[in-house]
């Protein structure tokens, strides 16, 4: 699924990813877990094709299929999502409409038809229900006026209805308290199939006992130092990333 | 901003005026030049009588002692008021009476602006669907009303100014400059001394006009100025929405146009006028030609809960000066003003409104949407005022501007004036670029940067363009994409 391989990236001219190499194979969730600095949002950003990340050497695939050559929005209609650990406002667009041009665009781009309207309702009711998004505020500019946790839900919402192959969580537990984070969590859960790979980005252990990983990588100055079983989680909580750090 | 730096090298790549067509048609002019003579042969063409030459010429004398206004925030060169026709028409040997006499290739251009002229092809469209009656303007004159008899029928009015002056002088006599006085300012006295055609409409007392009423100007001769007057007036608890609609060709020298429209409103009354304006906005790099339009706009809601709403979206001319005002003067009337005014490329707007309250417990509301890219400017200028009489009046007032790109302005010069301790007026007022941020946003969403640029703007402006006719907004909805094409790399 998921190849990045040797991958240094810089922003601004100051090299933030520095030979970074990850494997997420189909079925799998990875996490990838470092103290503040370490390039964690910065991975997401260069996977998903944000102006202004620099790639200077290395390559990512997805099925064999190289990322980096494509626009954003193209990696989005192969099927990258990023879960933004900040969503942002898009005034006087309701929530529905975003989400109903964004299924239809990338629709257009893998040549599908447009989603019929009433199919597409009936679906956003259901999974707004699952995810306890009053359908209401689907009809409220998109992220306007929300509070941190339903921001996140309205990710986790979004995430459902485009059916993303690949999924990529930014610290999406950062300001959710326990139920939100619950919520949440068997959102991301209801997603996990064979054929989807998953990276989960977090500082704290508390998301993964929600989400479990297959996989947890130590990232620490644009590297990745260690890699285990969900046991590392662990361990990073009781001890922290010093000896990682140090290790970098 | 990688993105969005690519700006200005982009906007070079805007082609995308679709009306910039000049039709080959027989046309026959003033000669070139203003002086009195040129308006006595406007006043002769149209057949016009003696009181309208007088008036014309009583405007012309005033015009030669005023002073073109440069307070606004717009620059371009000297304007040879000597080097233009100010009269240009399809030749006809008479102004056509119905549909079937007008030239063919006259309704062929209409058509070609998606403009439907033929009364049955506006029938023929899906039941139930608003009608439109349309009043063409070509250069100088009218070429066609539609829908005349049916309006007829409930007794309201809707011709052509010329054809106004001749059949129903007394409406005319008494309302012409009655809002828009002669002398009022510069380009308003221009106007009145050569104004060649426009729209006239009344609409009787308690009469709700059955149809959107609307006129379409079209500016297709080289070297002219288009010159319209425009007259609509409610009288005591009638209503009428009417729309306007306007392009031009696209031509290297910049051509003048000065309209005067006049709105009066009585007791009870309401008027809904709605313009989306999309003349030749010049060329987007070296700025050259394009429209000037410089237009005096304003409504006198003469009697008590007299009510107006103004819309405008304004994305085409090169320079735009142009201030749709309310005079509140009944009481408990009520004025509004609601704008989209999109900049690109090389154009300058410098466009706002007046809510001049007189009357007691008037209230008016300001929602104005400013968009700049490429390397415009773009002024929201605006006047709410309050007199003595005025008490209890109300005004709220929403100036927000979008940013795209860096080289672009956006300016807002709102005065305030209460002159009376109960008037009660809120301002509020934002300036925010367009985000690299929510462009990355929507973009990781799947939608391709240009796309992400028409969802974000058209969310901007939703709030105005919820008040255009449906049909309207729609078309609105792809102008402002269009005019925004290019203006991100």
């Amino acid at each position: 699924m998921l190849s990045i391989k040797n991958l240094h990236a810089s922003v601004g001219g100051t090299e933030i990813l520095k030979g970074l190499t990850l494997d997420v194979p189909a079925g799998e969730v990875h996490a990838i877990m470092g103290p503040n600095g370490a390039g964690k949002s910065t991975l997401s950003y260069v996977l998903t094709g944000r102006e202004g990340y620099e790639v200077t050497k290395g390559s990512a695939t997805l099925d064999g299929e190289d990322l980096l050559a494509l626009a954003a929005n193209e990696r989005a209609a192969r099927g990258v999502f990023l879960s933004f650990q900040y969503p942002l406002e898009i005034p006087g667009v309701p929530a529905l409409t975003f989400i109903r041009t964004a299924l239809n665009a990338q629709r257009k781009a893998r040549g599908e038809p447009e989603v019929a309207a009433p199919a597409f309702l009936k679906l956003a009711r259901e999974k707004a229900a699952a995810l306890k998004i009053d359908f209401d505020m689907l009809k409220r500019a998109l992220n306007v006026g929300f509070s941190g946790g339903e921001k996140k839900r309205m990710e986790i919402l979004q995430m459902a209805m485009l059916e993303p192959r690949f999924l990529i969580l930014d610290e999406t537990d950062s300001g959710l308290d326990i139920d939100a984070l619950k919520i949440v969590s068997e959102g991301v859960n209801a997603l996990r199939s064979p054929e989807r790979g998953m990276l989960v980005i977090t500082h704290y252990q508390r998301l993964l006992d929600h989400i479990r990983p297959d996989r947890v990588h130590v990232l620490s100055a644009g590297r990745i130092v260690a890699s285990g079983g969900p046991e590392l989680a662990l361990e990073l909580e009781r001890e922290g990333y010093d000896k990682y750090a140090r290790a970098a | 901003m990688a993105a969005v730096s690519k700006t200005v090298e982009q906007v070079g790549e805007l082609e995308s005026y679709k009306h910039g067509f000049v039709s080959d048609i027989e046309q026959e002019f003033a000669p070139k030049g203003l002086s009195a003579d040129t308006v006595r042969f406007i006043s002769a063409k149209k057949g016009e009588p003696d009181w309208m030459l007088q008036w014309r010429l009583e405007a012309y004398e005033r015009w030669l002692v005023l002073e073109q206004p440069d307070w606004a925030r717009v620059e371009f060169p000297p304007i040879d008021y000597q080097n233009s026709y100010y009269y240009a028409a399809p030749s006809t040997k008479e102004g056509p009476k119905s549909l079937d006499e007008v030239d063919p290739e006259l309704l062929a251009i209409y058509a070609k602006l998606g403009i439907p002229l033929k009364e049955q092809e506006v029938l023929a469209g899906v039941e139930g669907a608003p009608r439109y009656a349309v009043d063409a303007v070509f250069d100088s004159v009218s070429v066609v009303t539609t829908f005349k008899k049916e309006l007829a029928a409930v007794g309201v009015i809707f011709c052509s100014m010329s054809e106004a002056i001749r059949e129903h002088p007394e409406l005319v006599r008494k309302y012409l400059g009655s809002v828009v006085p002669v002398s009022d300012n510069f380009f308003a006295c221009l106007n009145s001394a050569v104004f060649s055609d426009g729209s006239f409409v009344y609409i009787p007392p308690g009469v709700r006009c059955p149809m959107e009423l609307s006129t379409y100007f079209r500016i297709n001769a080289a070297e002219s100025g288009q010159f319209e007057r425009t007259l609509i007036i409610a009288d005591k608890g009638a209503y009428c929405s009417y729309l306007e609609g306007c392009t031009a060709p696209m031509r290297d020298e910049n051509q003048l146009h000065a309209a005067v429209v006049e709105l009066v409103i009585l007791d009870d009354a309401e008027i809904k006028y709605s313009t989306v304006q999309n003349w030749y906005p010049g060329d987007p790099v070296t700025g050259k030609g394009g429209i000037y339009n410089f237009v005096t706009k304003r409504a006198d809601c003469r009697g008590d809960r007299a009510k107006v709403s103004w819309t405008q979206v304004e994305t085409g001319s090169a320079i735009t000066w142009k201030y749709p005002s309310c005079v509140l003067r009944g009481e408990s009337s009520v004025g509004e003003f609601y704008s989209i005014a999109i900049t690109n490329g090389r154009q300058q707007a410098d466009t706002g409104t007046k809510m001049i309250h007189l009357g007691a417990n008037t209230r008016s509301r300001i929602i104005s949407k400013g968009i700049s890219a490429g390397r415009s400017s773009n002024t929201y200028r605006g006047l709410v005022s309050a007199h003595p009489k005025a008490k209890g009046a109300r005004n709220f007032t929403q100036c927000d501007s979008l940013l795209i790109g860096k080289d672009c302005g956006a300016h807002t010069v709102p005065y305030i004036e209460a002159r009376n301790g109960s008037a009660k007026f809120e301002h509020e007022a934002t300036t925010t670029r367009l985000s690299e941020d929510q462009l990355f946003y929507v973009m990781q969403r799947g939608l391709s940067q240009e796309e992400a640029v028409q969802l974000l703007v058209n969310g901007f402006v939703k709030e105005v363009l919820q008040e255009l006719p449906m049909e309207f907004a729609v078309e609105a909805q792809k102008l402002v994409a269009i005019s925004l094409e290019g203006s991100v790399g």
